[in-house]
């Protein structure tokens, strides 16, 4: 569901100098298949065949983030904007070119990655937070919070497999924002639950700016990205094609 | 590669995602790993009624059928005092052996989720597999001792030493192993086929059914004879003879009696045997599926816009 545009705060956002992530030429290339077995290896390699087509999900990207910021990253499908973000999270690495961090990141790159159905909500709040990088202490001083946030206090017990959808991604989302890390990375994430949920979630990252964190969003929710970063990046087909000014970007994308 | 920043820019805090402590990442992030633990315990045994009794009931039908087959059919329990405590400690390390060998092999594949949507260091997946073997094999080896005791064996100092060695290459070698095939299986999953065809042919190339100088007799002198007593689970195996077996009055008096085979019993290079040697070969082992899994980080991590996991 697209959140309401007047839900969107204006960017809370303080951008300053220093510098918190660094992306130096990276390029990434994907096969496209990755099932393959022994049988088919032997006889590729016997047969001087090609395995598979491979293409180019990152070009030789740059960019670089401040502390701050909230740098938005904006494509059609398949530009990269994914794969740049899992760079960034250490899930993959570039095959050339570098990243460099300063500080601790979380990644929500998929909402309820990492709960498991079998768990009960309780205990998917501390594997999933402990996953996110979070402390023992951490975790339990901020159950609450997280539980709290949710809105679902009176199925915490409950195994996740019976939540609902929304119940689910609430949960997880809670966690996620919970972290309270450096560097926080969000994957078109912003749409989730209802509206009155969705407008807390951006409440959330408005407070989470305000704090001075570093945030990158990947989002196909152009207006929303207007408003709530600071500098946009346009990607098409892995290269970088535009970096800056949020009303310019969108322009530029639907312009191409 | 990855390129991690040079050490004047790590001085400015910069790393490299991913980047992270390890072969100590299991030690550093315990609070994690014992999450892992819990989950896969909880997830095993869901819907399950007895639960965690089947780490019971396994060894002991296997038990069960090897002492009728091995001991009664082919006769080993004549030449052998309490044969039932010398097949039973051979039966729990190769459990050991088999359970965290195979765990950790789909431990990453298993895992896949995880692995291939947020950053987590790759060894506590086989590391969680380690774990959730020990607890099942905690109540194997309260058997032992109970059984042991039962034989007339009671605890001793080497006793102790020859079980803490033998856990410690044993493990180290497992989970070396372990590292590499679950990197492996990764990218072919036909790995994990044959992790079970090794686990399967490693009960009947160690002296847990047999005695070891059996072996000898038939294959001594050659480089076969050298290569079973190099097999790390041979040492292991051992090992656990001299912690649970070798000493108990059974045996000892038997070697006493001067019966004439009886002699075969006490082994060469009593009491620990080739233990050095178990260790030398599973610090290696380790230190090698360690560098694999580092290696092989790409293919843990399948490619997500097209194909993605399963």
């Amino acid at each position: 569901m697209t959140p309401k545009i007047e839900d969107v705060p204006q960017s809370a956002a303080v951008p300053t100098d220093r510098e918190m992530v660094r992306i130096e030429h990276v390029s990434k290339r994907f096969s496209l298949r990755h099932d393959r077995s022994l049988k088919e290896l032997v006889f590729s390699a016997l047969k001087r065949k090609k395995l598979a087509d491979t293409f180019m999900a990152l070009d030789d990207v740059d960019l670089t983030v401040r502390a701050g910021e909230t740098v938005g990253l904006i494509g059609f499908n398949g530009s990269g904007k994914s794969t740049l973000l899992k760079t960034v999270s250490g899930v993959l690495f570039p095959d050339s070119g570098r990243v460099m961090l300063r500080g601790r990141v979380a990644g929500l790159i998929e909402v309820g990655a990492g709960f498991h159905p079998d768990l009960s909500g309780r205990e998917n709040v501390f594997l999933n937070g402990a996953i996110l990088g979070m402390s023992r202490a951490q975790l339990e001083e901020r159950f609450d919070d997280i539980v709290a946030f949710s809105e679902i206090e009176e199925f915490i017990d409950t195994e996740v497999k019976y939540y609902s959808s929304g119940m689910f991604l609430r949960l997880a989302f809670s966690v996620a924002v919970h972290t309270d890390p450096d560097i926080f990375l969000v994957d078109e994430i912003l749409s989730v639950g209802d509206e009155p949920f969705q407008k807390k979630c951006l409440e959330r990252i408005r407070e989470l700016q305000a704090a001075g964190r570093t945030m990158i969003v990947v989002s196909h929710e152009l207006e929303m990205l207007e408003r709530l970063c600071t500098r946009i990046v346009v990607l098409r087909k892995g290269r970088t094609v535009f970096d800056g000014d949020p009303a310019e970007a969108v322009a530029a994308l639907r312009a191409s | 590669m990855r390129r991690v920043p040079t050490a004047a820019e790590q001085a400015e805090g910069w790393r490299a995602p991913g980047q992270d402590a390890g072969w100590l990442n299991p030690f550093l992030e315990r609070f994690l790993l014992n999450l892992l633990v819990r989950k896969e315990l909880r997830v095993r045994y869901r819907g399950s009624v007895l639960g965690m009794v089947w780490s019971y009931v396994k060894p002991a039908v296997q038990f069960l059928v090897f002492y009728l087959a091995m001991g009664v059919f082919l006769e080993l329990n004549k030449g052998t005092p309490a044969y039932a405590v010398y097949l039973f400690s051979g039966i729990v390390v190769v459990n050991l052996f088999g359970e965290v060998f195979g765990n950790a092999t789909r431990s990453i594949t298993g895992n896949s989720a995880l692995v291939s949507k947020i950053y987590m260091p790759s060894q506590l997946f086989p590391w969680a597999s380690m774990l959730v073997a020990l607890v099942h094999f905690l109540p194997q080896l309260l058997v032992l001792v109970v059984g042991a005791l039962l034989n007339g064996w009671l605890p001793s100092p080497t006793a102790a030493v020859a079980f803490v060695l033998g856990m410690v290459i044993l493990l180290v070698f497992t989970m070396g192993l372990g590292m590499l095939t679950a990197a492996l299986n990764a990218a072919f999953r036909d790995v994990e086929n044959f992790v079970d065809l090794i686990v399967m042919v490693a009960t009947w190339l160690s002296p847990v059914l047999y005695r070891i100088d059996m072996v000898q007799r038939s294959i001594d002198g050659t480089i076969w004879w050298w290569l079973y007593q190099l097999n790390p689970l041979t040492i292991v195996v051992e090992l656990f003879h001299v912690a649970f077996w070798r000493y108990s009055s059974p045996v000892v008096d038997e070697i006493a009696s001067g019966v004439p085979g009886s002699e075969t019993l006490a082994q060469p290079g009593e009491p620990f045997g080739l233990w050095w040697a178990g260790m030398l070969i599973a610090v290696a082992v380790f230190a090698l599926g360690h560098r694999g899994l580092r290696a092989l980080q790409a293919a843990l991590r399948p490619g997500t816009v097209r194909g993605g996991p399963r």
